[in-house]
């Protein structure tokens, strides 16, 4: 069983001051073994912050982000599954599932993480999944009105993925659970 | 020569216990054989050592301990002796026969503790006897172990008088009285040590004095723990008598030591009721005696008390303690012109944090702390002080931390006075702890006024203070305190969409002062928090608003405008292109299309003639293609415009592979999905094309480069924006046209000099995989992609 936390789009400080106190107390230091960011931190306190949560981060390249060095796309294998990470911006229409469903084939992937959004998504789609972890700071979107505070987290055991969404919502933290399989052929079909 | 000194005096020493060694040989024989007359006489040598004016109180110290322990074993004798018959007043007589006075008086103390203890005549009389007798000795360091040897075996039934006669008054009075008179003459003999010896060595003395001062302490300590000495004694007796002595002794060590030692022995309840005697005292006292040391161990004594417990604070208000306390301040620091700043404001601290603990409701207290802080800083320019720093830095602190709510401090006028006083990097430092407790304790700040005042206190942060323009400014600490601002902005809210016009209006004038460094970070946070205005107003239609400075979408955007642009001209044309678009979609969505046009020409315009990097142009492209895609505003002459633009941009990248891909992201702005979208096949279809040609010319330049050809990645990628169109119905796409791509692809993929890439391979693979599921799945869909082979 792995612990895999998928976080991003928390655009501090330029539209928020800073993750919700209760999600803070959440993410304590020890329980998450891999942290997957889709961008946009931005600054790198935020940066320092995720590493002292869970020091295996991994991050791609958010639009305002002050660290270029971040790169457009990333994939890692955790357990069974192949992740992808990309922020989301480059995909053109935003958030569009048919799109994104493009880079998910592209970058060969069972599970693929984006943001840019701030709306919280994760679907089952071609054998694979693709999840939007919102906006960690529920942070001002142009895409999506009334952002709530969001992050995922993902319980990879064998071949499923329990897929936990910790939204804040009125001030109370809502968790929800997506339970997805994987079909060992997906990658066996040709 | 000191060294020689010294030598002589380990000697001496050495004489002196080897004197009283000798001596308790023969006199523990004596004692052993109950030989009462031998042990007078040996024990008396024995003190004679006691007599030597040779030695240091150090040393003498040494000395006195071991005829100390031996005069343990007289008494035990003493009192054995008392119960084989011998009277205790034949002894008491007996011992006066000693030759010497000093041996005599110390084995009549010695007796005289077995006489009280035997009760056979009243206490009061035989203390008093022997208090009386001690004056025999005048020398001080004698006199002094003399009289603490007194003290010391007295002790004990001092205390049990305390106890055994609770309601005899009249006991505990004599008691008070003995250990009073045995406390003022041993401060009398403590301050004459000072003026014997030659001057020259005034230093090394006062030193010595300073190690004996526990001696005199001691009695104010027996006196704490009399039991009998109650509230209305020590506001009687007690404290009078020993500021009497305090005060005419006149010797800098003694009343500073003994003023901090009445602090610290008696209760803080006796402080707090007789705090006017204590305090008009202190003037009273030699200008050289650290009073503020005193003054600060008190109300740090009474903080701590008023913090024990809620139920002692009526007690502080009944004796009105800050007011006497104040006063007395303010009477030390005019008295002491030349004290320097930092001993004041250490002064004006402990009286802040004592009325925090005592008066946590009475800010008007606080502020006067800080006033009288303002005035005695007044006329003098900077701190240049570190530690008087510090001391600022932690008066500023303490409101923070006891209110946790900066709105407080704001409410204090000479808050921001006390500020102007610090350098301008502690400022800073100050600026950074006020955020860092807004930060921490969510405060809102929720009105313009407030606001106001809050970038008065943290201006060192907002702008370049005089003088400090340009001083090497450390990078990293810049952006840290940068974005602490950028922060902050996020806590200055209203709900009331008028006050929080007012407010973004306020943080506008304020930032824009900030220069060319500081809007980068400041001018974004600015502009979400009016963004997020906008989108408050959006839901009420704002046009049947009053005349007089209506909050509406049409006016925040005009500050975004001004704030934007003057962002731009920094030049940070990269941050103001993102929000100029940011700006573009909220006034599409307020429904102000010229508006959004402007927004547009705006970005369009940086990025023609700031955006230079390559890098830079593609994340830019595409967030202008992303953002126009979701624009339904646009009148057809305007969207065409824009997207003839974004069209000519993506086509103009620098590298071949980013053009296709910006290309064909430009294919989405003809075909948007949704109820009134724009659905141009042909357009979409052209796009497409293009993207081919591009990615044919990348191919070629690939193949006369590296001699190889390029990864088939971009053609894998335009084959899947083809099968997203099909199967979105743009009846432009045909399947064969898909099936003549993927052909396309396997020949590229096939041929003799192909790169390998496993990546494309994958792709390509997932890709197919995809059509074949399509293929699978039946129905409508199923029977689209029937003709196409894979």
């Amino acid at each position: 069983m792995v612990l895999v936390l998928a976080i991003g789009d928390l655009h501090i400080p330029q539209r928020a001051s800073d993750l919700p106190a209760k999600f803070k107390t959440m993410l304590v230091p020890g329980k998450i073994q891999h942290t997957i960011c889709t961008g946009n931190l931005c600054i790198k306190e935020v940066y320092d912050y995720l590493k002292s949560v869970c020091p295996d981060l991994h991050v791609t390249h958010g639009e305002y982000d002050e660290d270029a060095r971040y790169p457009e796309t990333k994939t890692l294998t955790i357990g069974q599954f192949k992740l992808g990470l990309c922020h989301g911006h480059q995909v053109v229409p935003w958030g569009d599932l048919d799109s994104l469903a493009m880079l998910q084939r592209q970058l060969d992937v069972d599970i693929l993480v984006t943001g840019h959004t701030h709306q919280f998504k994760a679907y089952k789609h071609e054998g694979g999944v693709v999840i939007n972890p919102g906006s960690a700071t529920g942070a001002y979107s142009s895409i999506t009105y009334d952002v709530n505070p969001s992050f995922v987290l993902m319980d990879i055991d064998g071949l499923r993925v329990i897929v936990y969404v910790y939204e804040m919502i009125d001030g109370e933290v809502k968790v929800d659970k997506i339970d997805f399989k994987k079909t060992t052929n997906t990658h066996s079909a040709r | 020569m000191i060294d020689a000194g010294a030598e002589d005096e380990e000697k001496w020493l050495a004489e002196g216990i080897a004197g009283i060694q000798h001596n308790a040989f023969f006199m523990h024989r004596a004692l052993d054989s109950n030989n009462l007359k031998d042990a007078l006489k040996f024990s008396a040598q024995m003190l004679s050592e006691l007599r030597t004016s040779r030695l240091s109180p150090h040393k003498y110290y040494e000395l006195y301990m071991r005829a100390f322990d031996e005069l343990r074993k007289v008494e035990m004798f003493f009192k054995e002796e008392t119960k084989r018959g011998c009277s205790v007043i034949d002894l008491y007589e007996l011992v006066q026969h000693a030759g010497n006075i000093l041996p005599r008086l110390y084995l009549l103390c010695t007796v005289g503790s077995v006489y009280i203890k035997s009760k056979e005549a009243p206490s009061k009389d035989v203390l008093k006897d022997l208090v009386e007798m001690c004056r025999g000795i005048q020398h001080p360091v004698r006199g002094l172990f003399l009289r603490s040897y007194l003290s010391q075996i007295s002790r004990d039934q001092l205390l049990e008088i305390g106890l055994q006669d609770e309601g005899d008054a009249e006991n505990v009075n004599d008691a008070v009285e003995f250990v009073l008179q045995n406390f003022t003459e041993m401060n009398k003999l403590w301050v004459r040590m000072q003026h014997q010896g030659p001057a020259r060595e005034r230093e090394k003395r006062e030193k010595e004095r300073s190690e004996l001062r526990d001696l005199v302490g001691k009695n104010l300590h027996v006196l704490s723990q009399i039991d009998g000495v109650d509230l209305d004694m020590y506001k009687d007796i007690v404290l009078p008598r020993v500021l009497e002595q305090i005060v005419n002794c006149k010797d800098e060590l003694a009343q500073y030591y003994l003023m901090d030692c009445i602090i610290q022995v008696f209760p803080d309840e006796y402080h707090l009721q007789t705090l006017e005697t204590l305090l008009g005292a202190c003037p009273q006292l030699q200008p050289t005696v650290d009073i503020k040391t005193v003054l600060s161990q008190l109300m740090d004594r009474l903080s701590n008390y008023a913090a024990s417990s809620p139920e002692v604070l009526p007690e502080f208000l009944q004796v009105e303690a800050f007011a006497k306390l104040s006063n007395a301040i303010g009477k030390v620091i005019e008295a002491n012109a030349d004290m320097p700043v930092v001993g004041a404001i250490t002064l004006y601290v402990s009286l802040l944090t004592f009325t925090l603990r005592v008066h946590p409701d009475r800010l008007d207290y606080v502020d006067q702390v800080l006033g009288a802080c303002v005035r005695k800083l007044s006329g003098k320019a900077k701190l240049e002080d570190s530690r008087a720093t510090k001391q600022i830095v932690a008066l500023l602190s303490a409101p923070l931390e006891k209110y946790n709510d900066i709105v407080t401090a704001l409410n204090l006028s000479n808050y921001p006075r006390v500020m102007d006083h610090l350098d301008n990097a502690t400022n800073k430092v100050m600026a950074v702890v006020i955020i860092q407790s807004i930060m921490k304790n969510a405060t809102c700040i929720s009105t313009s006024d407030k606001v106001e005042a809050l970038f008065e206190l943290i201006k060192g942060l907002i702008k370049d203070v005089d003088g400090s323009a340009e001083d090497e400014l450390d990078e990293e600490d810049f952006k840290e305190e940068q974005n602490s601002v950028a922060r902050l902005i996020h806590m200055l809210y209203n709900d009331d969409p008028e006050e929080m016009l007012q407010i973004i209006c306020t943080v506008r004038k304020h930032i824009l002062l900030g220069g060319p460094k500081r809007l980068p970070f400041t001018v974004p946070s600015l502009a979400f928090s009016a963004l997020k205005l906008v989108r408050r107003l959006q839901g009420q239609d704002g046009d049947v608003a009053s005349e007089e400075e209506p909050a509406t979408p049409k006016k925040i955007f005009q500050i975004l405008h001004q704030i934007i642009e003057a962002l731009s001209s920094v030049p940070s044309p990269e941050l103001a292109l993102r929000l100029y678009l940011q700006c573009a979609e909220a006034a599409n969505d307020c429904d102000l299309e010229p508006v959004a046009y402007e927004f547009f020409t705006q970005a369009f315009i940086l990025y023609e003639e700031e955006v230079a990097d390559s890098k830079a142009q593609v994340t830019a492209i595409h967030l202008i293609i992303g953002t126009l895609q979701r624009m339904n505003i646009f009148g057809v002459e305007n969207r065409d415009t824009l997207t003839h633009k974004a069209t000519g941009y993506s086509a103009k990248l620098l590298k071949k592979p980013d053009q296709c891909r910006a290309v064909y992201a430009c294919s989405h702005l003809f075909w948007v999905e949704d109820q009134d979208g724009i659905k141009d096949g042909e357009r979409v279809l052209l796009c497409l094309k293009r993207a081919l040609r591009i990615a044919n010319a990348a191919q070629q330049m690939a193949n006369v480069t590296r001699g190889s050809s390029g990864p088939v990645t971009l053609f894998v990628e335009i084959l899947n924006k083809y099968l997203y169109f099909f199967e979105k119905g743009n009846p432009q796409i045909t399947t064969a046209a898909i099936q003549g791509l993927i052909e396309l692809i396997t020949t590229e993929m096939q041929s003799e000099n192909a790169t390998t890439d496993p990546a494309a391979d994958a792709f390509f693979a997932s890709t197919l995989r995809y059509i074949q599921l399509q293929k699978e799945k039946g129905g409508t869909i199923g029977e689209k992609y029937e003709p196409i082979k894979v």
